[in-house]
C-alpha cells in the first residue's frame, strides 16, 4: 500500500513545490529525490520493513508479483528522471506541474498493479490516463501536440466509457464488482445468460485499447508523434507495461476461462498486432514515429502473456516491462539530444558522440531481441510460455520470430545510420553525467541479458 | 576448464582492445592473444588430463539452462581450425591499414571468442547465444570496414542468418520442452522421443538455420556478395570458419536429434547440395573477380560436404570432419593470395592481370600449391577428405556421386585457369609494377602451405584427434 500512498501525497508536494521553487533544475532535482523517497518507501513495504496499512475491504489486494511489477516500474521511472528530468522541465513554464502528473500517473499504475475489484481497476486507469492527456498537450503552441492531446482524449475517454459498460454488464451478471466473480457466474440468483461474456469483451475490447493491440491502436503513432517527446518516452514504456498488468490479472485469475472463443481471439490480435506494428514501422522516416510503431509491435509479444498466464508468462512480462522500459527510455534519451529526428540526423553519430551511440545501439539490440541482452531473455519467455502452455503453439510463436526479425529491419537502420554511413549528427549539449547514466542503463540491460535469474530471483526471492 | 578460457582469452583481450590507442600495439595485441589461444588448445588436447575439456555451471537455474562445455572429437578439430586460423590472418593483414584499428582488431577478437563458444557448447540454449554472438561482430566488421555495397549486402547477410537462428530457437525451445528432465543439454536432446511427425516438422527449423549459415543452395545468395564486400580478413573468417559452424551444427545438434527426419529427407537435402555444387561451380567458371570465384568455389566445396553427412556413412561423415579443417586452411590460404593481389594492384580482376609469377615468383609457387589443395589433388591435405565423402555418396547412391564427381573437374577448370590468367602469360599494364610480397604474407602462406603438405601426406594425426 505504501507506494499508492506515497506516490499520491509526493504528487501533492511536487505540485505545491512550484510555488517555492522557481529554478528549473531544483525541479528536477526534487523529483529526482522524492522518487528515490518513493523507490525507498516501497521498497520498505517489499522487505517488511514498514508498511502503512488500509482496510480496503479486499478491493485491493497486494501481491509480491504486483509489488514486483512496481519496483520495475519505479526504478524505470527513476532512470527516466535521471536520464530526461531536464528536457520535462524544459517543456513549458510548469515543470513542478509536469513531475505531480507524473507522480499521479504512477499512483495510478500502483493501483492498477493491486486491484482485486473492477471499480479499483477504473480508478487505476482514469488516474493513470488523465494526467498523461495533459502532459500530452503540454507544448501549448504546438499544433501536433494539441491535436494528439485531442485524439488521446477522445479515444481515451471512448474507451473509458466501454469499460465501464462492461463493468456495468459484468456486475449485472455476477451481482459483484471482485475480479474473482467471473469464475463463478452460474450463481442462479442472478440473470446471467449473455451478460457476462459481453461486459468481459467490453472490458477486453477498453484494455486493448490501452495497450494498443492492434485493431485498436490507430490512435498510438499520432499521439507519440505528437506528443512533447518526453512524455511519449514515459507513455510508451511505463504507462504501457501498466496497461498488461491490468490486463494479465484479468486472466491471472482466469476471469476470461480460456475457452475456445478467446483462443481464437487472442491469437488473432497477436498476429495483427505484430504485423500493424512492425511492418508500419519500415516505413517511417522520423525515428520517433518508428518507436511508436515499434511500441505496438512489441506490445504484440507483450499480449503472449496474457494468451499464456503460466509462470513463464508471469516472469517473461517481468522481464519484459523491465528490458522494454529501460531501453525504449534509454533511446528517447538520446533521440531528445539530436536535433534531427529523421533517421538521416542520426549519420554519422558515432563520430561525434561515440558513447551516445554505443549506448544507443545496446538499446536497440535489446529491442530487437538479440542475445546478450535483457530483451532476447524478454522475448524468449513470451515464446517459451506459449509452448509449454502447448506444443501447438509453435505456428504462433515461428510468426512471432519472423516478425522480430522485420523488426530488425527498422532497429538496425538507426545503427546503419549511427555507424556506417557519412555524416555529422548534430545533437544539443551532452552532459558527462548524462552519458555515465546512459551507460549505467546499458550495463544494467546487459547485465540481465546474461543473467536473467539476477532480476528474477528477486523475484522469487 | 579449457572450453571456458578458449572463449575468455578472445573476449577480455578483445575488449581491452577498444581502449588499445596505437594500431601498432594493438596489432601485437591481437596476435599475441591469438597465439595464446592457439596454445592453450594445444595444451588441453594433448597435455591436459581429459576432463579439463568439460565444463559445466549453472546459468539460468528456472530455464534448466546450463553453462556447459564440453569438446569431443570434432569440436576439438573445430576449436583448433579456429586457434590456427586466427594468428594466421592477423600475421597476413598485419601490414594492411584500417581505420580505427583498435576496434577493427577487438571485433575479430569478439567473433573468434563467439566462434569458439558455438564450437564448443554443449547446450542448446548455450549454442544459440554463441551462434548469434558471432554474428554480431562481422555484422559490425563487414558494414564499418567492407567495400562500396557493404551496407546493404552485409544487412542482407546478417537478416538472412537471423531469420534461420530464429527459427532454430522455436525449435530449440519446442524441444526443451520435449525432453524428459526439462533441459538443454546436448545428451537431454540425444534421448529424445519424437514422433516422425513432430521430427519432419523440427527438422526444417533447424536444416533452414545451418543451411543459410552454410550455405547450401538456394539459401547460398547472400555469400558471393558478403564475401565480395566484407574486408578480406573477415572474408577469411567468414569463409574458413563461420560457414564450418552450419556443418558442424548439423553433424552435433541436427542428424542425432532427427535420425528418422534426416534419412527421410536426405535425398532433398543431397539433391539440393549437389545442384548447388554444380551451379556454382558453372558460375565460378564465368567469373573474372578472384573473390567471386573463391566463394563460388566455396559454395562447391560446402556443397560436398552437406551431401557426404546425409549420405548417414560413418566414412563420409569422417571425412567431412576432416575436410572442415582442411577446406578452412585452403580457403584461407586463398583469400589471402587474393587480398595481397588487391593490396598491391588495386584489382582482382583476371582481364587486368597476368604474368604476376614473373614478379612474385614465390607468390605463384605458393598459389600453386593452393589451387592444387582447391581441387584435391592426392598429395595434398584435401584429397583424403575429399576421397572419404566421394566413397560415403557412392555408397549412397552411385549416380548421385558421379554426378557430384563433375564438379571435381568443373574445380580444376575455374581454379586453373585462376591461377594462369593471373599468374602466367605475359605481364600487363599493371603488373609490371608488381614487386614480390612482403615477409609476413610470405610466412603465413608457407604455415598453411606446410600444413597442406604434411597433412596430405601423412592424415593420420587428424584421424586421431578425431577417434582419441
Amino acid at each position: 500500500m505504501n507506494a499508492i500512498i506515497f506516490s499520491a501525497l509526493i504528487g501533492v508536494v511536487m505540485m505545491l513545490s512550484g510555488i517555492v521553487i522557481k529554478s528549473k533544475t531544483g525541479i528536477k532535482n526534487l523529483a529526482v529525490i522524492l522518487l528515490f523517497v518513493l523507490l525507498g518507501g516501497h521498497l520498505a513495504e517489499f522487505y517488511g520493513v514498514f508498511n502503512i496499512h488500509l482496510d480496503t475491504h479486499e478491493m485491493l489486494a497486494t501481491t509480491r508479483f504486483g509489488m514486483f511489477f512496481n519496483t520495475i516500474v519505479i526504478t524505470a521511472t527513476l532512470f527516466y528522471a535521471l536520464l530526461s528530468g531536464d528536457e520535462v522541465v524544459k517543456v513549458g513554464t510548469y515543470g513542478a506541474e509536469y513531475f505531480a502528473l507524473i507522480f499521479f500517473a504512477l499512483c495510478g499504475v500502483t493501483i492498477l498493479s493491486a486491484y482485486n475489484n473492477l471499480l479499483m481497476l477504473f480508478l487505476g486507469v482514469e488516474i493513470m490516463t488523465i494526467p498523461l492527456f495533459v502532459l500530452t498537450g503540454s507544448e501549448k503552441k504546438n499544433l501536433k501536440s494539441n491535436e494528439a492531446a485531442l485524439k488521446y482524449f477522445l479515444m481515451g475517454s471512448f474507451s473509458t466509457g466501454i469499460l465501464l459498460m462492461g463493468i456495468a454488464l459484468y456486475y449485472g451478471a455476477t451481482g459483484l464488482f471482485t475480479i474473482e466473480a467471473a469464475r463463478n457466474p452460474n450463481d442462479t440468483h442472478h440473470f446471467y445468460g449473455i451478460l457476462l461474456p459481453l461486459g468481459l469483451l467490453f472490458i477486453f475490447i477498453s484494455l486493448a485499447f490501452k495497450v494498443s493491440a492492434a485493431p485498436f491502436h490507430f490512435w498510438t503513432p499520432d499521439v507519440y508523434d505528437g506528443a512533447p517527446s518526453v512524455f511519449t518516452s514515459f507513455m510508451a514504456t511505463i504507462v504501457k507495461a501498466a496497461g498488461f498488468i491490468a490486463f494479465i490479472k484479468l486472466f491471472e485469475i482466469r476471469a476470461f476461462d480460456m475457452s475456445f472463443s478467446w483462443k481464437i481471439l487472442l491469437p488473432l490480435i497477436i498476429v495483427l498486432t505484430l504485423l500493424a506494428g512492425n511492418i508500419t514501422a519500415v516505413f517511417q522516416q522520423s525515428v520517433k514515429r518508428m518507436l511508436a510503431y515499434s511500441s505496438i509491435a512489441q506490445a504484440g509479444f507483450m499480449l503472449f502473456a496474457l494468451y499464456t498466464p503460466n509462470e513463464f508468462g508471469k516472469q517473461g512480462i517481468l522481464l519484459y516491462a523491465a528490458a522494454y522500459s529501460l531501453a525504449t527510455i534509454g533511446i528517447f534519451a538520446v533521440l531528445m539530444k539530436m536535433k534531427d529526428y529523421t533517421f538521416e540526423g542520426y549519420n554519422g553519430l558515432a563520430k561525434t558522440q561515440p558513447v551516445l551511440a554505443a549506448a544507443n545501439t545496446v538499446f536497440l539490440l535489446s529491442l530487437a531481441g538479440i542475445p546478450l541482452t535483457a530483451g532476447f531473455f524478454a522475448k524468449y519467455y513470451m515464446l517459451a510460455g506459449a509452448l509449454k502452455e502447448s506444443s501447438s503453439n509453435l505456428w504462433l510463436v515461428i510468426v512471432a520470430v519472423l516478425f522480430a526479425a522485420v523488426s530488425v529491419y527498422y532497429y538496425f537502420r538507426v545503427i546503419q545510420a549511427m555507424y556506417f554511413k557519412e555524416g555529422n549528427a548534430e545533437t544539443i549539449e551532452v552532459k558527462p553525467f548524462f552519458k555515465i547514466l546512459l551507460i549505467i542503463v546499458a550495463a544494467v540491460i546487459i547485465l540481465i541479458g546474461l543473467m536473467p535469474s539476477l532480476l528474477l530471483d528477486l523475484f522469487y526471492a | 576448464m579449457v572450453p571456458v578460457w578458449l572463449i575468455l582469452i578472445p573476449l577480455l583481450t578483445g575488449l581491452v582492445s577498444f581502449i588499445l590507442k596505437d594500431a601498432k600495439t594493438v596489432k601485437a595485441w591481437a596476435l599475441l592473444s591469438s597465439l595464446i589461444t592457439l596454445a592453450l588448445i594445444v595444451a588441453g588436447n594433448w597435455f591436459f588430463k581429459a576432463d579439463s575439456l568439460q565444463f559445466s555451471a549453472t546459468w539460468v537455474a528456472g530455464l534448466g539452462s546450463k553453462f556447459s562445455f564440453s569438446l569431443d572429437g570434432m569440436g576439438k578439430m573445430l576449436c583448433l581450425l579456429t586457434a590456427v586460423s586466427f594468428p594466421v590472418i592477423f600475421i597476413a593483414v598485419n601490414r594492411n591499414e584500417y581505420k580505427k584499428a583498435n576496434s577493427f582488431y577487438a571485433l575479430m577478437l569478439l567473433m573468434q571468442a563467439g566462434l569458439m563458444g558455438v564450437f564448443a557448447a554443449s547446450d542448446a540454449l548455450l549454442f544459440y547465444f554463441f551462434w548469434e554472438l558471432a554474428l554480431i561482430p562481422a555484422y559490425f566488421l563487414c558494414s564499418i570496414w567492407g567495400g562500396e555495397k557493404r551496407i546493404q549486402v552485409t544487412f542482407k547477410f546478417f537478416v538472412y542468418t537471423f531469420v534461420g537462428s530464429l527459427l532454430m530457437l522455436c525449435g530449440i525451445i519446442y524441444l526443451y520442452f520435449q525432453t524428459a528432465d526439462q533441459s538443454f543439454s546436448l545428451q537431454s536432446f540425444y534421448h529424445l522421443h519424437l514422433t516422425d511427425q513432430q521430427q519432419y516438422s523440427l527438422f526444417w527449423l533447424f536444416f533452414i538455420a545451418f543451411a543459410i549459415k552454410m550455405p547450401i543452395f538456394p539459401f547460398h545468395t547472400w555469400q558471393p556478395d558478403a564475401y565480395e564486400q566484407s574486408p578480406t580478413a573477415v572474408t577469411m573468417v567468414l569463409s574458413g570458419v563461420m560457414v564450418k559452424m552450419g556443418i558442424f551444427a548439423v553433424i552435433r545438434w541436427l542428424v542425432p536429434v532427427f535420425p528418422q527426419a534426416v534419412s527421410h529427407f536426405s535425398n532433398v537435402v543431397i539433391i539440393l547440395s549437389v545442384t548447388g555444387m554444380i551451379y556454382a561451380s558453372l558460375i565460378a567458371i564465368k567469373q573474372d573477380d578472384v573473390k567471386r570465384l573463391i566463394a563460388y568455389s566455396s559454395i562447391a566445396h560446402i556443397g560436398l560436404m552437406c551431401a557426404a553427412i546425409f549420405s548417414q556413412t560413418n566414412i563420409g561423415t569422417q571425412g567431412v570432419v576432416i575436410q572442415m579443417f582442411n577446406h578452412g586452411i585452403n580457403v584461407i590460404g586463398l583469400w589471402i593470395v587474393a587480398d595481397a593481389i588487391e593490396q598491391q594492384l588495386g584489382t582482382r580482376k583476371f582481364s587486368e592481370l597476368g604474368g604476376l609469377a614473373q614478379k612474385a615468383p614465390t607468390l605463384a609457387i605458393l598459389l600453386v600449391v593452393l589451387a592444387f589443395a582447391n581441387i584435391a589433388l592426392p598429395l595434398t591435405n584435401a584429397f583424403i577428405g575429399e576421397f572419404l565423402m566421394f566413397n560415403g555418396l557412392f555408397q549412397y547412391n552411385v549416380w548421385i556421386a558421379a554426378v557430384a564427381g563433375v564438379s571435381i573437374i568443373l574445380g580444376a577448370v575455374y581454379t586453373l585457369n585462376m591461377v594462369q590468367k593471373v599468374f602466367y602469360g605475359n605481364t600487363v599494364a599493371i603488373t609490371e609494377s608488381a614487386v614480390e610480397i612482403g615477409s609476413n604474407i610470405k610466412l603465413a602462406l608457407i604455415v598453411l602451405v606446410l600444413m597442406i603438405i604434411v597433412l596430405g601426406i601423412y592424415p593420420q594425426p587428424m584421424f586421431n584427434l578425431l577417434n582419441p
